[in-house]
């Protein structure tokens, strides 16, 4: 059974009390540029997950509670919760510091993008 | 390599002998330096692929590496259920060369699968599901299934001890039967298709684990593996909810989920079912065992998962649902339950084929359902590999159908609704 805390409302709840929504910073290619899209980059984004094995980021909304969508950093492999943080927050520095793969090469290019 | 076959002649020799003589089943041999081929994963779809690569395709110089025991994946997790009434069309295909073949399975390998046809039958407790099942019924008869739909006094009449009160929750109006379709002991497929392969000349490397896969100028060269290099040009990977760890070392990202689905047994009790319940509305499946064990599955936990463990809450509406459908279960006692990881695609459909690395082959997404599917998934993966073009059944699973659009969507239509 997982606890979770929603990092908007506070509360606390067991995982039933949540709904889990999948890979969290996903963007919407679309969102800004409509004509420019690839086929693959519409792909990327419906389909293509970086399925991480051990620290995972995703989306998870507090169902019962104040009804808003966050994000969990999750290690998949002890289903440990290293943290809770907002829809449009990055995790907190030391939890992304140990993203490997997939996640580290995201969270580097969100880093550059934001210098 | 002829080994000796089992028969009623071997099993009374042996009995004379205390049992202390039946070879092995397989060699547990050394990596060489280098194979015409490698498949990654030895569960029940990678022991297939191997056995058909050496028999219908006489490559014989090829191994099977697996980071555990061979069969210790999904292919032991599963609840064994055969079928095929799938709604679309390529699903049909595959999944009906896979019953077919599972029927003359034992006889070709020479090893009790146990394969028995025992009759799958999909519950309608809603009219969307019934409607959704006459439209599956429709497809399938096209293509030429041997299925059809029954009334609820004959759902009573095959499966006594259902719930058939018309006044509950979910009333049952109906049901989706294929008499043909059944179980299997699973892991006697993996076993079957082991000794047969191991037979032939493949190399079975247990306790070998991939940790790298070595390239150049985007072709395959090799394997880094827990036993040292081992050279190949030709590599399969067949390692289901490990698919995305396996590939990300060849830098190709997967259309893959990997979550947990669950499953238990009860107590053994007399036989009160001979064939297989899926209520797929409420969540849950049941058959029952040759042992007397109810052999329970139900939908995945809800998020991402490698622990091989679930959660409590998804086996609890299982069991829910199950109770309510077979009220004689409330006081059985569970004796075992357990999860497998299982590599969901978006469109619940399997992803056969080539990959953007040449020499680089991937079989994978089966999901939910793969145990059904292994001889034919072995078969036509195997001819993807020899011949380096997806097999005619294959054709539909190549993994650019997400680029496409081509999806083969069994998300609405397979057992379990997702």
């Amino acid at each position: 059974m997982l606890i979770v805390t929603c990092p908007v409302c506070g509360a606390e709840g067991d995982e039933t009390d949540f709904h889990f929504g999948g890979q969290a910073h996903i963007a919407r290619p679309a969102t800004s540029n409509p004509e420019g899209i690839s086929d693959v980059q519409q792909r990327d984004y419906l389909f293509t997950r970086i399925n991480a094995k051990g620290l995972h980021f995703e989306r998870v909304r507090c169902d019962r509670g104040c009804g808003k969508w966050f994000n969990a950093a999750r290690d998949t492999m002890t289903m440990d919760f290293k943290a809770f943080y907002g829809a449009t927050e990055l995790p907190p520095p030391d939890v992304m510091k140990q993203a490997k793969g997939g996640w580290a090469e995201y969270f580097e290019m969100r880093m550059k993008k934001a210098k | 390599m002829l080994k000796p076959r089992y028969s009623i002649f071997s099993l009374a020799r042996n009995a004379m002998n205390y049992h202390k003589d039946w070879e092995k089943a397989w060699r547990s041999p050394q990596p060489k330096a280098e194979y015409d081929a490698v498949i990654v994963g030895a569960g029940g779809h990678g022991l297939a692929t191997a056995y058909y690569l050496a028999k219908n395709h006489k490559m014989t110089n090829i191994a099977v590496v697996e980071k555990g025991w061979l069969g210790g994946g999904n292919t032991g997790r599963n609840t064994t259920i055969i079928r095929s009434n799938y709604l679309q069309d390529p699903s049909i295909a595959i999944y009906e060369l896979a019953r077919s073949l599972y029927e003359g399975l034992s006889q070709e390998l020479n090893y009790n699968v146990m394969f028995s046809p025992r009759g799958v039958l999909m519950l309608c407790q809603t009219q969307h599901e019934l409607r959704a099942f006459q439209r599956t019924a429709h497809a399938n008869r096209l293509a030429g299934l041997d299925c059809r739909m029954i009334t609820p006094a004959e759902v009573k009449e095959i499966v006594p001890i259902i719930n058939d009160d018309p006044n509950c929750r979910y009333p049952i109006l109906g049901a989706y039967y294929q008499p043909r379709g059944g179980t299997g002991r699973h892991d006697a497929v993996a076993w079957g298709y082991a000794r047969g392969a191991d037979a032939l000349g493949v190399d079975i490397i247990q306790n070998c684990e991939v940790i790298g896969i070595e390239r150049d100028g985007g072709k395959v060269t090799g394997l880094q593996t827990t036993k040292g290099l081992i050279k190949t040009k030709k590599v399969g990977v067949v390692t289901a909810g490990n698919v995305s760890t396996v590939m990300d070392m060849a830098g190709v990202r997967m259309p893959i989920e990997s979550q947990c689905l669950q499953a238990l047994v009860s107590e053994p009790i007399k036989p009160v079912l001979d064939c297989v319940v899926m209520a797929n509305t409420v969540h849950g499946y049941m058959s029952q065992s040759d042992k007397g064990e109810l052999v329970i599955g139900g939908g995945t936990d809800p998020y991402n998962n490698y622990s091989q463990r679930g959660s409590f809450p998804a086996l609890e509406h299982t069991i829910t649902a199950l109770i309510e459908t077979f009220p004689i279960i409330s006081r059985l006692r569970m004796l075992r339950q357990w999860g497998g990881i299982v590599d969901m695609t978006g469109d619940r459909s399997p992803i056969i084929g080539k990959t953007p690395v040449e020499g680089l082959y991937v079989n994978c997404g089966w999901g939910t359902g793969g145990f059904k599917a292994i001889p034919g998934s072995g078969w036509v993966f195997a001819d993807t590999l020899a011949n380096d073009r997806p097999h005619k059944i294959a054709e539909a699973f190549t993994m650019d159908r997400f680029t496409e659009g081509r999806f083969i969507d069994e998300s609405v239509a397979a057992a379990v609704a997702h």
